[in-house]
């Protein structure tokens, strides 16, 4: 009898652990999680040449506070931390080393810049935090065995160049190209891509000029690429510069193909500042849908941006394809968040993020998809050409992959 | 302090005030407290605030080499931060390119930049006042560009920066701490290095300032003709004190590459150079214990106009500035001065 009642006591004991360690492994957090709220870390340049990209973080704000109304993740508020870098390395770590250590955030998410980024890469990847979705698009992020904890989003500035260089060497063979680019990583790393791209023929490229964010204008570099000769001006260049050489060209009379970024082809940012009727037959590639374009007025996805606009952000430039972009990344973010269930472990948001499958937001262009996996840290890679004509961008041809095979 | 001291100083047609040697630095007491609150702060504060403070301290020491070169000798400079990014740089490619221990980087950074600082003077004895700080201007903004250039890119690492080591605090230390249960983390120990190198050359900058060559330099700043007609020789010690300034920064830069980790040409613009001669001024011109009231200006008040403001930052800062220059337009000297003032009534 005492032997039965031992097994039977033995037995519940052992149901009963069992149950429970069940029931406690279900909820697993790190720093900055909790069952009430996500602390979400940031750093953008509010101040500094790039402020531009401001409002980028102000709308990824404005998206947590949408998500939040709408009841949160699984139940827990977003916290969203966000701070200035100006644009400035050192000033960057100091932020990311106040997001970790002082306010203990969970990720680091869209630090905004190459520099800067590459400033807080050896730090994060350090202290095992994500450095999820980084704004830039250098193609150095996607390195999941050196650099396990940082993570890319938009396409990279390389793959990019690649299909300009394809594009142009189908479609003006003997051109003579001009390249205005900023010298630093962001601008070096396109260069680099257009003269992958070009291959042998990167003769073609007759005149490069670079700049410093610490320039006022850019006038200069311009007058010397049209006394070059050339007959196609690739610019690449952020909002501030981009809008700055569409001026100029007007102004000195030279119309060559003018193909710039797609870091600064954004409606109301660059182009009606710079002025319509001066960005006429620009071209550009886009991975995201243009708030200026009418053929999207109906289309379900932008819909929801524009209520989510007029909700929570009504001062918001909707032509700005900054604004698009804060839209599409805070999604991204949201959706990786809530993969991760009760696990909210550093671990498994950067295993959460590596297992996007076809993932689509509300504001990708049709066809374009979110795919990672532990050995593709490049979550978009795909683009299309567009044309500026009027008063928004005409897409042309087929969705490109910037793959290095291709 | 009387009346009569402040009065004297103040002298019709000069560029920089002098400051009366008795004021140059603080009283023992008040120095002894202050060190022994920086000793014991890292024990009491989670690793960012340490790491603040390992900042404040290296700013500090770049502010006051701007202020041995401008309340003591007189010449304006707003090229600190080319010194400091040489320092910056030389220390981060003999620890990463050529394995150098960071301890021996600092000495060599500070030669370097003192050869630097000195071969700038020459040409610099030329100009006085505003030309010569659109000079050290000009360098400042051809500082980053010439670190951007490809000839040198297989060392500096061109426009991608370099990643710097940090340093682990040293065996001795760490195995005398684990006999006591202890541990010291790496941002511990980089501020007690940071904290020793800044005291040493804080006293050496103050010896320097009370001796021969020290009365000399401010001579140079308070009448030039008078002091060569002395005996003072004038080009020397100008370009001495250039040398020297550039030097100290050449440390400060050299702790300031491994305390952030980083070096870029980017982090190194002519904004910096015009932080630190902000905070040289907040701190009080030619007042050595000022120019660490100063970093502590140029560290904390952007980010609290950031918490006050993100869109408008810039401009509360210079509202904040604003006030701070029309309050006590001779930076943190005059409250020290109050302060001692306010000290004496009471003891009495």
């Amino acid at each position: 009898m005492r032997s039965c009642q031992l097994h039977a006591a033995v037995i519940a004991a052992a149901v009963f652990a069992l149950t429970s360690s069940a029931a406690l492994a279900q909820k697993k957090y790190d720093t900055g999680a909790s069952d009430t709220e996500i602390k979400i870390g940031n750093i953008m340049p509010y101040s500094g040449p790039a402020s531009a990209y401001g409002v980028i973080g102000k709308t990824e704000k404005a998206y947590f506070d949408k998500i939040n109304a709408e009841g949160g993740i699984n139940g827990r508020k977003i916290n969203f931390i966000s701070y200035d870098d100006g644009s400035s390395p050192p000033k960057a770590v100091e932020q990311a080393r106040k997001l970790v250590e002082s306010d203990e955030v969970l990720v680091v998410f869209n630090p905004l810049g190459t520099p800067s980024n590459s400033a807080i890469q050896k730090y994060m990847n350090a202290r095992k935090v994500p450095q999820l979705f980084v704004a830039t698009g250098a193609t150095k992020w996607n390195d999941p065995k050196d650099f396990p904890w940082t993570m890319g989003w938009q396409p990279s500035y390389q793959s990019e160049a690649r299909i300009y260089a394809k594009y142009l060497m189908k479609e003006k063979p003997d051109g003579k190209i001009a390249v205005l680019y900023q010298n630093d990583d962001f601008g070096k790393d396109y260069v680099k891509g257009l003269k992958d791209g070009l291959g042998s023929k990167s003769s073609t490229v007759v005149a490069e000029e670079s700049y410093e964010t610490s320039e006022p204008s850019i006038d200069g570099h311009i007058v010397k690429l049209k006394a070059s000769g050339a007959d196609v001006f690739i610019s690449i260049t952020t909002p501030k510069f981009a809008a700055q050489a569409i001026k100029k060209l007007a102004e000195i009379d030279w119309h060559p193909l003018h193909i710039v970024s797609n870091v600064s082809a954004s409606v109301g940012g660059v182009l009606q500042p710079a002025g319509f009727e001066n960005a006429q037959g620009m071209l550009s590639a886009a991975y995201a849908k243009d708030g200026a374009d009418p053929q999207w007025d109906n289309d379900p996805g932008m819909k929801k941006f524009f209520a989510f606009l007029a909700k929570y952000y009504p001062d918001a430039n909707k032509l700005d394809g900054s604004v698009v972009y804060g839209y599409g990344v805070a999604q991204t973010l949201v959706q990786v968040l809530k993969q991760c269930g009760d696990d909210l472990t550093r671990e498994n948001v950067m295993k959460q993020a590596a297992s996007l499958k076809d993932f689509e937001t509300d504001t990708l262009l049709p066809g374009i998809k979110i795919n990672t996996s532990p050995t593709d840290f490049a979550p978009i890679s795909q683009l299309k050409m567009m044309r500026f004509k009027g008063e928004k961008w005409d897409l042309f041809g087929d969705i490109i992959s910037g793959d290095l095979s291709n | 302090m009387s009346a009569a001291d402040e009065a004297e100083v103040i002298a019709e047609g000069q560029v920089v005030e002098a400051v009366p040697k008795r004021a140059m630095t603080l009283s023992t007491g008040t120095s002894l407290t202050v060190l022994v609150v920086l000793l014991l702060i890292p024990l009491l504060v989670k690793n960012f605030i340490i790491f603040q403070m390992t900042m404040l301290l290296i700013y500090g020491l770049a502010v006051l080499a701007l202020n041995i070169l401008t309340g003591g000798s007189g010449q304006f400079s707003l090229g600190q931060s080319a010194f400091y990014a040489v320092g910056a740089y030389t220390s981060a490619i003999l620890m990463e390119q050529f394995n150098v221990n960071y301890a021996l980087t600092l000495p060599i950074a500070g030669v370097i930049c003192f050869a630097f600082g000195f071969l700038f003077g020459q040409p610099a004895l030329r100009l006085s006042g505003v030309y010569l700080a659109l000079a050290t201007f000009a360098l400042a903004t051809a500082m980053p560009q010439l670190l951007k250039l490809g000839y040198f890119e297989q060392w500096t690492g061109g426009v991608q920066g370099l990643v710097v080591t940090k340093p682990d605090a040293p065996e001795f230390l760490e195995n005398a701490l684990k006999m006591v249960h202890l541990k010291m983390s790496q941002d511990m120990w980089l501020y007690y290095f940071t904290l020793v190198i800044t005291v040493a050359i804080y006293l050496w900058s103050v010896n320097l300032l009370r001796s021969r060559s020290g009365r000399a330099l401010m001579s140079i700043r308070d009448n030039e003709i008078a002091a060569s007609s002395m005996g003072v020789n004038v080009a020397l010690y100008k370009t001495l004190a250039f040398g020297v300034s550039a030097g100290i920064t050449g440390v400060a830069g050299g702790l300031g590459a491994i305390a952030v980790q980083f070096v870029a040409p980017d982090s190194y613009t002519i904004t910096f150079a015009i932080s630190l001669f902000l905070g040289m001024v907040v701190g009080g011109v030619g007042w050595l214990p000022g120019s660490f009231v100063g970093a502590a200006f140029i560290i904390f008040v952007p980010n609290i106009s950031e918490s006050i403001s993100k869109g408008l930052s810039g401009a509360v800062f210079g509202v904040l500035l604003f006030f701070v220059i029309f309050l006590v337009p001779h930076g943190a000297r005059q409250v020290a001065i109050v302060g001692q003032q306010l000290a004496g009534r009471f003891r009495r």
